[in-house]
């Protein structure tokens, strides 16, 4: 590990500057994994439009348990799959706050199902980003709701058979339909052009409740190396190859009048 | 009746009790013997400008209620025994993150579905924590709508006080009867600062509230901490009423609508020449141990008349000690004993000891 003057330099000579709303922790992701990507663009994008100061985070239960370490703004714990719910009760009684839930695929596509739905169907004036890696990565990389038919997981060992373990769920696409949801956007982070393309989009999604416009939610394609049994770099092609051909990025609600 | 009481059921009155005690944001779902409450409170809540949603279930209520409490502000939920077990989940989040909150319990017959008739059967769900891990809340058991109200209030500014969550266990039957209350002896409430609270980092360090210590040490000090809390509230907080005590040969130890049943029975074996008195608990827990070890001094027996088939019970026995012959009575199932039930108890009893 280079030292931390080393990186600095490192990070001089690379034009990097960390966004302010990022913290200086070291994260404890695996090498490779796509929540220190995640967590910057969300620092940057509430840099960038001066929020830091008046947002509130829920962080979930899964690897980003720890969000509170990683971003410089108040953030609460929620009990796995509630964090609609917290999040939901933060921003009714604190309108003028801006309020974002951050949650994987096990935390909030298959025990907070409910509580997703519901708080879409509200048309909660909450934003939610939403992690997909198809795996539960904390609990030692179980079947997710959105794990792919074939895909090797602990509990999916010789591949996710339709028949006996489901379908992976498009969460964005569950939630097209119901009339509460605003702005609902799949994004990747598989290349660099995509990476600032899933940037504009958390952009939007604060500027979509700023704005009082209801109910957000981008879900990032994201990569987890570890439970992949791939390299970083597979990863990578596995999301641009496979992962989009399930779940296609791109908007799939808009109603919010933005451009 | 004086000019400021008003009727009003138990589950009303818990309502407007909240709404007194200044709760910002309620939360429930539908569940009977408490749908009085819920309803009542979607409409004064927004007359007061007040939140109010009635959420997808009482997973959500309580998590919601976690929200609310995170921000710094006072927020109760409501439900019935089989609602209460799914709030659990909460309530023990809420202990660990150590959030005030109220959440009443209008207990109905069970185990399972059980039924929508009054009882006393989550008892030691709700003195004994509830949920997982190693913590407990505080718990009132009120015998009158008005006791509903006053217990209502105490409980959002002790809840607040000792940052821990507060439960009201009220039965069905207190829930659904009307009686004459006031709110007029209320103060204004006037809730701590609560310098912790999560309103965003401005002009200061970041914040936040969780439960999760994964270096066993730190965990260890949370439980630590919230055992010396626990202390506190067991010195402070213990409340009872007593009845007719100095000469009794016989204590009765009931809370709630037991409580009231066995008041007249009471009163029936008195005129018998049975010297029976009365040790009431408000607080469930912290629970009145003392006056009940003081009895064992001097009565022959206690009979503990329950809606249940003996939990409280089990705290009168830690009281006494082995002491003296500790006896139960009572009827389940949604059922409540009679005053000649309980009357024909305390002659058996008489008759054994």
């Amino acid at each position: 590990m280079p030292s931390e003057t080393a990186a600095k330099k490192s990070d001089k000579r690379r034009g990097y500057r960390r966004p302010y709303a990022l913290t200086e922790a070291v994260t404890h992701y695996c090498p490779g994994c796509g929540h220190g990507i995640i967590h910057r663009l969300l620092a940057e994008a509430m840099d960038e439009l001066g929020i830091r100061e008046k947002t509130i985070a829920v962080a979930p239960v899964g690897c980003s348990v720890l969000g509170y370490d990683y971003w410089r703004i108040d953030v609460s714990e929620a009990p796995h799959g509630r964090t609609p719910a917290v999040a939901t009760g933060i921003k009714r009684v604190q309108p003028d706050k801006i309020v974002f839930s951050y949650q994987g695929d096990g935390d909030l596509a298959a025990i907070g199902t409910a509580e997703i739905v519901h708080a879409a169907n509200r048309g909660e004036n909450i934003c939610v980003f939403f992690v997909n890696n198809t795996v539960y990565g904390m609990t030692g990389g179980q079947m997710a709701p959105t794990t792919l038919l074939a895909q090797k997981t602990q509990t999916t060992p010789g591949g996710r058979d339709q028949v006996v373990h489901g379908n992976p769920i498009r969460v964005c696409e569950l939630l097209e339909n119901l009339d509460g949801s605003t702005y609902l956007e799949r994004v990747t982070i598989g290349s660099p052009a995509n990476v600032r393309k899933a940037k504009r989009a958390a952009l939007k999604a604060f500027r979509t409740q700023m704005d009082g416009k209801g109910f957000s939610l981008v879900e990032f394609l994201a990569p987890c190396p570890t439970y992949w049994r791939m390299s970083a770099r597979d990863s990578i092609k596995h999301i641009n190859e496979v992962l989009v051909e399930v779940f296609p990025p791109g908007v799939i609600k808009d109603n919010t009048g933005q451009e | 009746m004086s000019a400021n009481q008003i009727l009003m059921s138990g589950n009303e009155a818990i309502g407007e009790a909240a709404i007194r005690a200044g709760v910002d944001a309620y939360f429930g779902y539908p569940i009977t013997p408490q749908n009085e409450l819920t309803a009542y409170m979607s409409h004064r809540m927004l007359e007061e400008g007040r939140v109010f949603i009635q959420s997808e279930s009482e997973l959500a209520a309580v998590n919601m209620v976690l929200g609310a409490a995170v921000s710094g502000k006072r927020a109760m939920t409501s439900s019935s025994s089989p609602g209460i077990s799914l709030k659990q989940e909460g309530i023990s989040y809420l202990a660990a993150m150590e959030l005030p909150a109220v959440i009443v319990n209008i207990v109905r017959g069970g185990p399972g579905l059980g039924n929508i008739a009054p009882a006393q059967s989550d008892y030691w769900q709700g003195t004994r924590g509830g949920g997982h891990g190693d913590y407990r809340t505080i718990c009132f058991g009120p015998s009158t709508v008005q006791e509903c109200v006053d217990l209502v209030y105490l409980a959002f500014d002790l809840s607040d006080k000792y940052r821990t969550p507060a439960v009201i266990l009220a039965d069905g039957r207190l829930g659904q009867m009307m009686e004459p209350v006031t709110f007029d002896h209320l103060e204004p409430p006037n809730p701590p600062e609560k310098p912790w609270a999560l309103t965003g980092a401005k002009g200061r360090e970041q914040q936040s509230i969780k439960s999760l210590f994964l270096d066993p040490d730190v965990l260890e000090e949370l439980n630590v901490r919230l055992a010396r809390t626990y202390e506190k509230i067991e010195q402070n907080e213990v409340r009872w009423e007593t009845l007719q005590m100095d000469d009794a040969e016989v204590c009765i130890v009931a809370y709630g609508t037991s409580a009231r049943v066995s008041k007249e029975a009471m009163k029936r074996a008195r005129d018998e020449g049975i010297k029976v008195g009365l040790i009431r608990p408000i607080s469930l827990w912290p629970y009145p141990y003392e006056p009940i070890r003081q009895a064992a001094e001097t009565v022959r027996f206690f009979l503990v008349p329950e809606m249940s088939l003996g939990q409280m019970i089990e705290d009168v026995r830690l009281a006494v000690e082995g002491k003296r012959p500790v006896y139960h009575t009572g009827r389940v199932g949604g059922n409540v004993s009679n005053p000649k039930e309980i009357l024909d108890a305390i002659r058996d009893c008489c008759e054994k000891v």
